[in-house]
């Protein structure tokens, strides 16, 4: 096998247009899924800054950097973009654009006009938040669960932010579709259902969450509009209304949300592990069938969110019970995972490091979470930092490490470009000491009673908010390190032209690097399971020569 | 590929019976609006639109002879605005 | 052109149908919200629903049923037409379908003056001085309805791009599944239809 390309890489293709145009309208899914990434990126830096200047604030009692007004825009600008901007498109729209067509053996989605289209509604949607915050009023202080009747009230821009956040579920919807359909219709001649990668099945739950959840919260943000622009009662209790209900539709939405956020992640770990492990996944089945269990389960389980909200004693009591529920499948994950590394040869490359990682702040996250299904005590602590902490260590040790594990995993596939490992070592030990630092100290205090999204506090909680703000400045030198150490991978990192890098069995190893516009030559013929590394020994050997 | 002709044939007929049937039916849910049954008013008017819905779906909208994977889709999407409304009245039902 | 050849090489017509059902799902499912909303509030305030209901006109509601129903068949056989390759036909009941979704808006709009006119309406004085379940009844009313109306004269839209499709020989015999994707849509606004009508105005 020849490293040689005679093909020209989607990185150098020339389509109808040139330059940035042949970008920003190219129908390619690798390109756009590029272009998600820097969109993301862009993102993700601006709900850091908001994150970092909200701990900076809560470094002191009482006021140190800015106005308690200003603190409640910070967290809901921080909420907003982390979750409709980051988290949730992060992985399906970044990597699943990227590698999902190229998994199953397809040369694009099966509607890539509509990616396009799902691209440009992402960055309109991100525009007008930020556009929220230029405009005259200010940007929404509601938090992001825009609760009634407050955002009726309140005098800021939150028919933007709504508003945005209502185009973005719809960008999220149309990837969705889309994957749906393409997972459906493009597989490769043999690549039947138990023979796709795992991050396909992910995907695919994630996708159908996508199709069927968001538009619950599209119609109820449009309601906010609504009421605030024609003055229809429909929440607001002056006129009838019911806030719960209200609640009840936000997280009809907003809970399998969770799960379109968690999801991928996951799908990313269980690519990684049994590539590092070089051990079959344990479980494939019961890691696919778990997949689709967490989409299901998880959309009954929203009104844990409500417990304190004025609930009847029987809806507790059945929300509950579902919540414990969820774990299991969850929890299949964790020991199917577990159960690959045992007696497997680990190499702890960074993507490996990410996503053990992953593993162990995911388990924390959950086992959290877990606790907050049982009615006495999540009374206790809702509305506590303990939220904040547990929720922060699902979404950011969780999905947030499951991006970076994708990014280190990925990236030299993607560009052709390897990145400095000892850099991306130190990022990784800044990055998982400073997020435990950040976020354990809010378990504490949370426990203790410190309730979130408060600007001041009592003296005796101070020292836990001060650990966490240093521990906030240790995670942005992670991160900045990190980010730093991949960017200049892009313009000097070493070239990779091997095909499989990292010994993966997976069809993205068997294309060139960076793949050329077409991902395949010719459609391959699937004939085994995607993680048979015992019968293909031989294969890999033939692939490290190359290298 | 399939080809669409196979699994859609045009069936003119059909499509005048099956809107005569819708027809009549609405004539009969409004009728029986007329008259006071009760809680079984919202029953048999939530039934009769089923009933109509389910004819568009499957004759109309192909849902019969389109893929098996089609119709799986269309449970799932009913499902989940089924469970979502019977969990929703778990809670409002007891208040 | 290498574009279009491009396309035409993928062309999975079943995959655009199911990527046009999946789309339906989150249409049904932005509808199912308001129903969700519907359900609780006329189960909180059943009497309230029942008064606020009698202003509604049945036999507009009636008829407008009828209409739709009539412009869902039409917009089948169009698509029979189509297959048996009479593009003068299928054009023509493809108007047909056009014109009978503007007499359903303008029904719609006599409706919504009508009730206008008496002060029903967001925020009016007439409407506040109700009871709340009157309130809700009504807010919802103008939402749903409303919303709806915006899909029937989308799909009118839709529908209109498709008799220009058909006449310029985009949509033809043995390619019609945009015309397909578009009757998908349209009996789907049919279908929501059918359950506003007995929701809203059979429950005097």
């Amino acid at each position: 096998m020849s490293s040689e390309t005679t093909h020209v890489s989607y990185l150098e293709y020339q389509g109808r247009y040139k330059g940035l145009r042949g970008w920003i309208f190219s129908t390619d899914h690798k390109r756009i899924g590029i272009m998600y990434l820097i969109a993301a990126t862009v993102f993700f830096a601006a709900g850091v800054v908001f994150g970092f200047l909200m701990r900076l604030e809560l470094l002191y009692p009482g006021k140190t950097i800015v106005s308690a007004q200003t603190y409640n825009t910070f967290f809901t600008l921080h909420g907003v973009i982390m979750i409709f901007l980051f988290v949730i498109p992060g992985l399906p729209a970044i990597f699943g654009n990227f590698f999902l067509p190229i998994l199953i053996g397809a040369k694009d989605v099966a509607f890539p006009r509509l990616n396009l289209l799902s691209w440009w509604l992402y960055v309109i949607g991100g525009a007008l938040v930020l556009l929220s915050i230029l405009l005259p009023g200010g940007p929404a202080d509601t938090g992001w669960t825009f609760y009634i009747p407050y955002s009726v009230r309140t005098g800021t821009n939150v028919i933007f932010t709504v508003f945005a956040a209502f185009i973005l579920g719809f960008s999220s919807i149309l990837t969705g579709i889309n994957f749906v359909t393409t997972i459906h219709r493009l597989r490769a001649p043999g690549m039947g259902w138990f023979k796709m990668p795992l991050f396909t099945w992910s995907l695919y739950a994630t996708a159908w969450i996508q199709v069927l959840a968001t538009p619950i919260i599209g119609i109820t943000l449009l309601l906010i509009v609504v009421e605030r622009v024609f003055g229809v009662g429909l929440f607001d209790p002056a006129l009838g209304g019911d806030p719960v209900l209200f609640q009840h539709l936000f997280w009809i939405y907003s809970h399998p949300a969770v799960y379109i956020m968690i999801l991928p992640a996951m799908g990313v770990v269980s690519e990684i592990i049994p590539v590092f492990a070089h051990r079959t996944i344990f479980g494939y089945k019961f890691i696919a069938f778990s997949s689709l269990a967490i989409a299901v389960f998880g959309s009954l389980v929203w009104a844990h969110h409500m417990f304190a909200a004025g609930m009847s004693d029987f809806g507790q009591f059945v929300f509950s019970l579902l919540t414990f529920l969820v774990a299991i499948p969850s929890a299949i994950k964790v020991f199917n995972w577990t159960a690959t590394l045992y007696k497997g040869s680990i190499s702890l490359e960074p993507p490996m490091a990410f996503a053990l990682a992953f593993i162990f702040l995911f388990s924390i996250g959950g086992l959290t979470g877990v606790m907050q299904g049982a009615l006495s005590v999540d009374i206790h602590i809702t509305d506590t930092s303990f939220i904040v902490a547990h929720f922060h260590y699902v979404m950011f040790g969780g999905t947030g490490f499951g991006v970076f594990a994708a990014l280190h995993y990925w990236l030299p596939k993607m560009f052709g470009r390897m990145y400095n490992k000892k850099a991306a070592y130190s990022a990784f030990w800044f990055l998982f000491i400073g997020f435990n630092v950040l976020y354990f100290p809010m378990f504490i205090m949370g426990w203790l009673g410190m309730p979130r999204r408060y600007y001041d506090y009592l003296p005796e909680y101070t020292i836990y908010h001060q650990i966490s703000t240093v521990g906030s400045w240790i995670l942005i030198t992670g991160l900045i390190i990190m980010f730093t150490n991949l960017y200049l991978s892009l313009k000097r990192g070493k070239k990779v032209t091997a095909r499989n890098i990292w010994g993966g069995e997976t069809l993205e190893w068997q294309i060139e690097t960076p793949p050329t516009y077409e991902n395949f030559e010719e459609i391959p013929l699937i004939t085994e399971g995607p993680y048979e590394y015992k019968d293909n020994d031989q294969d890999i050997l033939e692939e490290k020569e190359v290298v | 590929m399939e080809s669409s002709e196979l699994i859609h044939r045009p069936q003119y007929g059909k499509y005048i019976l099956v809107w005569i049937a819708l027809l009549m039916l609405t004539v009969i849910t409004v009728t029986v609006a007329g008259i006071n049954f009760g809680v079984l008013t919202l029953a048999t008017a939530l039934t009769v639109a089923s009933v109509k819905s389910y004819l568009v779906l499957t004759v109309f909208m192909h849902l019969k002879t389109e893929q098996t994977a089609f119709r799986i889709f269309v449970g799932v999407a009913l499902f989940f605005i089924i469970i979502s409304f019977v969990l929703l009245f778990a809670d409002y039902s007891f208040m | 052109m290498s574009n279009q050849e491009h396309a035409m090489a993928h062309r999975d017509d079943v995959g655009s149908r199911m990527g046009m059902w999946l789309f339906l799902f989150t249409e049904l499912l932005l509808f199912g919200g308001l129903f969700f909303l519907y359900s609780v509030y006329r189960f909180v305030n059943q009497e309230e629903f029942h008064i606020a209901a009698k202003e509604l006109d049945t036999i507009i509601g009636t008829f407008n049923t009828a209409i739709l129903l009539t412009s869902s068949l039409t917009m089948a056989m169009s698509i029979s037409a189509i297959q048996k390759n009479n593009k003068r036909l299928s054009i023509f009941f493809q108007l047909i379908t056009i014109l009978l979704g503007f007499g359903f808006m303008v029904n719609k709009y006599f409706e919504w003056t009508a009730k206008i006119n008496h002060g029903i309406f967001p925020g009016s004085e007439e409407l506040l001085n109700r009871g709340s379940g009157e309130i809700l009844f009504f807010g919802l009313y103008y939402v749903m309805t409303g919303l709806h109306g915006l899909h029937v004269l989308i799909g009118i839209f839709i529908i209109g791009t498709m008799t220009w499709f058909t006449s310029r020989d985009i949509i033809t015999k043995e390619s019609y599944v945009k015309l397909e994707a578009a009757g998908l849509y349209w009996h789907l606004v049919d279908i929501i239809w059918i359950f506003l009508f007995p929701l809203f105005y059979l429950i005097t």
